[in-house]
């Protein structure tokens, strides 16, 4: 049995860990929804780290593990977001794991 | 850091596609990666395919993992050799495979191609000194 989220009045199929089946099938409101289901309200800062990690896929075709995402995020937006603390706060199930999950993208590979 | 540090080589030797090697041995050098060992990674014999550009893989109906490798400097894999010998039998050389860049945040260093293509002799030395070999 596969689950489901709606969005916008659509359903997307999820898999048994809450990851977008499809990530072609990615629109905003699918992060926006995952998030609200664990009780965050996405910012500015929460959609910078989302865009990002759907343009290093788009590049890479892989979601990077925690460690490279907070250095590529410290290149990228500056150092002040690129350490775990900022991250974490942003995203407290793990900013890769739950934010790669937000974005549509699959679990990160080497995340345990 | 008062652990020792093993030498880890990552040896491909098949095509990227056809098989699950090549992509199989990819995830584990990424996820080994995690582990802050002295890792290299050595391409041989059909897998120096792996690294050559312009890959298009529609008509298979395979994901496309060969802009990954561009990830293994991120990493922090800096050892990505190739041999020589493998290139030449395949009418290949460094200029058809991808560019691997490697920076260091702290001290913003930076190498823009770690990709070394290397002669046998070389390839068997690095196997000698390693501790490890894991073949895929």
């Amino acid at each position: 049995m596969s689950d489901t989220i709606e969005v916008e009045g659509k359903e997307y199929g999820v898999d048994e860990e809450g990851y977008l089946a499809n990530l072609n099938d990615w629109v905003p409101g699918v992060a926006t929804v995952m998030a609200a289901q664990d009780n965050i309200e996405l910012t500015d800062e929460h959609w910078d780290i989302i865009n990002f990690l759907r343009e290093y896929y788009e590049e890479y075709q892989i979601a990077p593990a925690v460690r490279v995402l907070t250095k590529a995020v410290g290149k990228k937006l500056g150092k002040d977001k690129g350490n775990s603390k900022y991250l974490y706060s942003l995203f407290p199930y793990g900013p890769a794991k739950q934010a790669c999950r937000f974005a549509g993208l699959p679990k990160p590979t080497g995340c345990v | 850091m008062s652990e020792v540090v093993k030498k880890f080589m990552y040896l491909n030797r098949k095509a990227p596609y056809g098989t699950i090697y090549a992509w199989e041995a990819l995830e584990v050098v990424l996820i080994g990666a995690a582990f802050d060992q002295d890792v290299s990674v050595m391409f041989l014999d059909d897998g120096v395919y792996q690294l050559t550009k312009g890959q298009d893989t529609k008509a298979i109906g395979m994901k496309n993992f060969s802009p990954t490798f561009r990830t293994l400097g991120d990493y922090e894999v800096k050892k990505i050799y190739v041999d020589r010998a493998s290139l030449e039998a395949r009418g290949l050389t460094q200029e058809d495979l991808v560019e691997i860049a490697w920076e260091d945040f702290e001290t913003e260093e930076e190498i823009e191609n770690i990709v070394e293509v290397i002669d046998s002799a070389r390839v068997g030395e690095l196997m000698n000194e390693s501790d490890a070999i894991f073949s895929f």
